[in-house]
């Protein structure tokens, strides 16, 4: 009986993300014929517009960049059972790190170094806000979805101040441009593909984390004190394992991994910090985390589907509103939840 | 006359058979025991008279008519009660308004006759020796006092069938043997009894009849008077066990653990240890019998760096001279200190982790294990096979099984396999080593705990099974609120244990 019972769970939990995206997408399906438009139609452009086409691609990747980086951002906490909702400030803290520090950097510093610094700052950033949430939930058992929630608009408050007040280039909402030296390479200038699309060379480095996330969890000695902490805390503990450590560690990690955001917005797109960069970039994390099982591999897919909804939505969005695609993302997280739910009641 | 019958009674969850054609007669006033392993089918036999689920197959009669429960309320209105091993008890309220809630008779908003009830309940008490005091909130009640009001709640309910689903395993030893005094009033007054419990001692002492599961099935019903423990046990486990582990005499040496003194004093300011003090040196196993409750978690907790915060403690615990007070656990086990605690889920291993990963939990700071700043994969593999083969751990190791999903025994024997094995073992501490494990891994785990002994290791065992700590145990400590109130020595010991009751009651004036 336990066996089966076993292979049971395996197999659900590889089915339940599948059946979810596709009630979603027949009810997405519904939703359009409502609005009086040819589903077919819609899903023909919206695919032709995005997959089909090299510039649509391109736009994609960079979605799926910055959805990878903050999918960790909840993965990793949610181990050691922490629910990271800080994302959209730690990314946030990350993006203008990155970009204050990029202005300071003196032009003819070696790039390696410019990109190493910038990130690193920015990673910092995001790692601080994190981990002070993580502090008060050690040291005071503060709950940390209130905190996070608290310390984003700490962040968007002192960003908006200090943008408005201190480093907006005059007249507009914007601050001044990095120095060349720390701009990351479009994708274009590198491989030759996705043209003129904001996608660039920072998505190597988002697949990079999700791997180093996942040989760190599954593979590395802390990695397993990691997850002891967070299967069973109590034992852990028994077992001589820190398991307040974890949880900080755990939580400065998820920081650093929404701070490096950075690098695909700022230091790869944009050069620059203006007002709203990255915003709802955190949320939809936690829902590509979820859909993933917070498990640092299958946040790959789950990352490029939402990045394909994101883009997809707007490239119909003359036919169709794209709130639609929107309910059929968050259709997809209910679903997989209640899929995977174990019933109260036999 | 039957109480109850069944005949050809099957239940099945999912694929598996719980319970396979069971036919069974329970006389009418008698008390009828049934004993098994731990997932023998027990409960779920019980739990389908009760009318908490309902037969895949087969019919079931209460007084020789054919019944079909789906709820207890249909059971209870069919003169049947149950007292769940998990008491249903409002704190707050009194004895009697506990007794008579839900089954209040009177209309809504109209008062309740509380001293009617409780003068009916005070007759009932008196008349089986479920002494207690109506008008006292159930929150200032002991457990074995809960049991008497949940006992109390169905005879004010003029049940006449009562089942009791391991109703010992929260007792005291002289609570017990009042329930068990209860239990031949009430069948003396033709009510009739059915005891689930895996203990034989209990079987043999108390029921008329005795029917033995194994594996889903009724492996015999016999006259209690005809059967020995010997018999019970090998028709419960399918073949010959021994009960009484074979015990030569040890060889011992020199000091290893001394502890001296010790306070312990909670967060809500309980004196739960005073002036605890005892010494175990290598080779000898020094069992500490007592009530639970008496100091032996905290004496645990002490032992294992994990005093709870807020608590105020004092006193020495050295091993090999080596001072282990405020060290952590790593720093305690790092000294050659094991310790299986005595609830294996919750803090000896991690139930979603696979065999190998629990082999080495705990331990996994150990070199051999570790290769760069991960795991050495073969090396866990391979010590896990060695370990699988040396304490007979049995699983399905083809499809690479969480640890929950192995049963009890298994799982302990995982635990007791790591901690036993640890490099430069000095100090075993095992509290309950024994508890929710089937008889056939008893037997096994005895004798590795006795080969551990002999291997030169002091062992510190804390158990509240009297039976276990007395074949065991080189020297036994009688602890009582929080203090070794006696001493039995080498000579004290072996002496006991050729007279075991006599020696039971004695270790039993001690420690109540
Ligand atoms: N609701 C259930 N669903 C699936 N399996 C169950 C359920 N209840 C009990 N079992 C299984 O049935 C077997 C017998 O359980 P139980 O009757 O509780 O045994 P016992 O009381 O003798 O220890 C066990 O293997 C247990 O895992
Ligand atoms: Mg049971």
């Amino acid at each position: 009986m336990k066996p089966v019972s076993v292979m049971r769970k395996r197999i659900i939990s590889l089915v339940a993300p599948l059946f979810a995206v596709m009630t979603a997408l027949l009810l997405s399906t519904l939703l359009i014929a409502a609005t009086g438009r040819n589903p077919l139609m819609i899903y023909h452009k919206m695919l032709s517009m995005t997959f089909g086409s090299d510039y649509g691609t391109g736009q994609i990747v960079f979605r799926t960049t910055s959805l990878l980086l903050t999918g960790l951002a909840v993965a990793i906490p949610f181990r050691v059972k922490l629910f990271n909702i800080g994302g959209e400030g730690q990314v946030l803290a990350g993006v203008f790190a990155a970009a204050f520090t990029g202005i300071l950097l003196p032009p003819q510093t070696h790039p390696l170094i410019a990109i190493s610094i910038c990130s690193i700052s920015a990673m910092l950033a995001g790692s601080m806000l994190a981990l002070l949430a993580g502090w008060l939930k050690v040291r005071l058992g503060i709950n940390e979805v209130i905190s996070t929630i608290m310390l984003n608009f700490i962040a968007q408050a002192f960003v908006g101040y200090m943008l408005t007040w201190h480093l907006s280039v005059p007249s507009t909402v914007h601050t001044p441009e990095i120095v060349q030296s720390a701009q990351i390479p479009m994708a274009d200038a590198v491989i030759g593909i996705w043209r003129n699309s904001p996608a660039n060379m920072s998505t190597v480095l988002a697949l990079a984390a999700c791997l180093g996330t996942w040989i760190v969890i599954f593979k590395s000695t802390a990695g397993y004190e990691m997850r002891a902490a967070g299967l069973q805390p109590e034992a852990a503990r028994y077992g001589g394992i820190n398991t307040d450590a974890h949880i900080l560690k755990a939580m400065a990690a998820g920081g650093a991994m929404a701070g490096l955001v950075s690098t695909n917005l700022v230091l790869g797109y944009k050069h620059f910090y203006e007002a709203g960069l990255g915003s709802g970039i955190g949320f939809i994390g936690i829902a590509v985390a979820l859909l993933a099982y917070a498990h640092p591999l299958w946040i790959i897919p789950s990352a490029l589907l939402f990045g394909f909804l994101e883009y997809g939505g707007l490239t119909v969005n003359a036919y169709v509103p794209k709130d639609i695609f929107m309910m059929v993302q968050a259709v997809t997280i209910l679903m997989v939840l209640v899929l995977t739910k174990k019933p109260k009641r036999p | 006359m039957n109480a109850i019958g069944l005949s050809g009674v099957s239940k099945q969850f999912g694929r598996f058979w719980a319970n396979r054609d069971i036919s069974l007669n329970i006389g009418s006033g008698s008390i009828h025991a049934i004993v098994g392993e731990n997932g023998a089918g027990k409960s779920t036999l019980i739990r389908m008279i009760y009318g908490l689920l309902t037969p895949t197959d087969g019919s079931i009669s209460v007084n020789g008519h054919v019944v079909r429960f789906t709820s207890p309320r249909q059971a209870i209105a069919a003169g049947i009660g149950m007292v769940h091993q998990h008491f249903m008890l409002i704190p707050d309220l009194t004895v009697t308004e506990n007794i008579i809630l839900g089954d209040e008779r009177s209309a809504l908003f109209a008062t309740l006759d509380r001293k009617q009830a409780a003068r009916k309940i005070k007759t009932i008490s008196e008349n089986h020796g479920l002494e207690i005091d109506p008008a006292i909130p159930v929150s200032e009640l002991s457990v074995g006092e809960e049991q008497r009001v949940e006992i109390l709640k169905l005879l004010y309910r003029e049940a006449n069938i009562l089942i009791l689903d391991e109703p010992t395993a929260v007792l005291t030893p002289s609570e017990t043997g009042q329930l068990f005094a209860t239990l031949k009033s009430l069948r003396n007054n033709g009510k009739t009894v059915i005891l689930v419990t895996h203990k034989l001692d209990e079987v043999l002492s108390v029921s008329d009849m005795v029917s033995v599961m194994r594996k889903g099935r009724i492996a015999a019903t016999e006259q209690t008077s005809s059967v020995t423990k010997g018999d019970l046990a090998n028709l419960m486990v399918g073949r010959n066990v021994l009960l009484r582990t074979e015990n030569p005499p040890e060889k011992t040496g020199k000091l290893v653990l001394k502890v001296s003194d010790l306070q312990y004093r909670d967060a809500r300011g309980r004196q739960k240890l005073n002036g605890l003090s005892f010494e175990i040196s290598s080779g000898e196993i020094y069992g500490i019998a007592g009530v639970e409750g008496n100091g032996q978690s905290e004496l645990l907790a002490m032992l294992w760096g994990m005093i709870e915060p807020g608590s105020a403690t004092s006193g020495s615990i050295t091993v090999d001279n080596i001072t282990l007070s405020s060290k952590t656990p790593a720093e305690i086990a790092a000294a050659g200190v094991s310790l299986i605690p005595e609830d294996r889920l919750k803090h000896a291993v991690i139930g979603e982790f696979a065999v190998g990963e629990n082999m080495i939990f705990g331990r996994h700071r150990e070199k051999k294990f570790r290769r760069f700043g991960g795991f050495d994969t073969n090396s866990i593999r391979s010590y896990t096979n060695t370990m699988i083969e040396r304490y007979d751990i049995r699983y399905d190791k083809q499809s690479n099984p969480s640890l929950s999903s192995l049963s009890g025994g298994n799982q302990q024997k995982i635990v007791l396999a790591r901690e036993i094995e640890r490099p430069g073992l000095k100090l075993l501490i095992l509290a309950q080593p024994t508890r929710g494990v089937d008889i056939g891994a008893i037997e096994m785990i005895h004798k590795k705990i006795i080969a551990t002994r002999d291997k030169g290791i002091a062992i510190l065992l804390v158990s509240s099974e009297l039976d276990e700590i007395i074949s065991l145990s080189t020297r036994i400590g009688c602890i009582y609120k929080g203090a070794i109130r006696q001493e039995f020595s080498p000579e004290d010991v072996r002496k006991g244990r050729s007279s075991e009751q006599d020696f039971e009651k004695e270790i039993g004036m001690f420690i109540t």
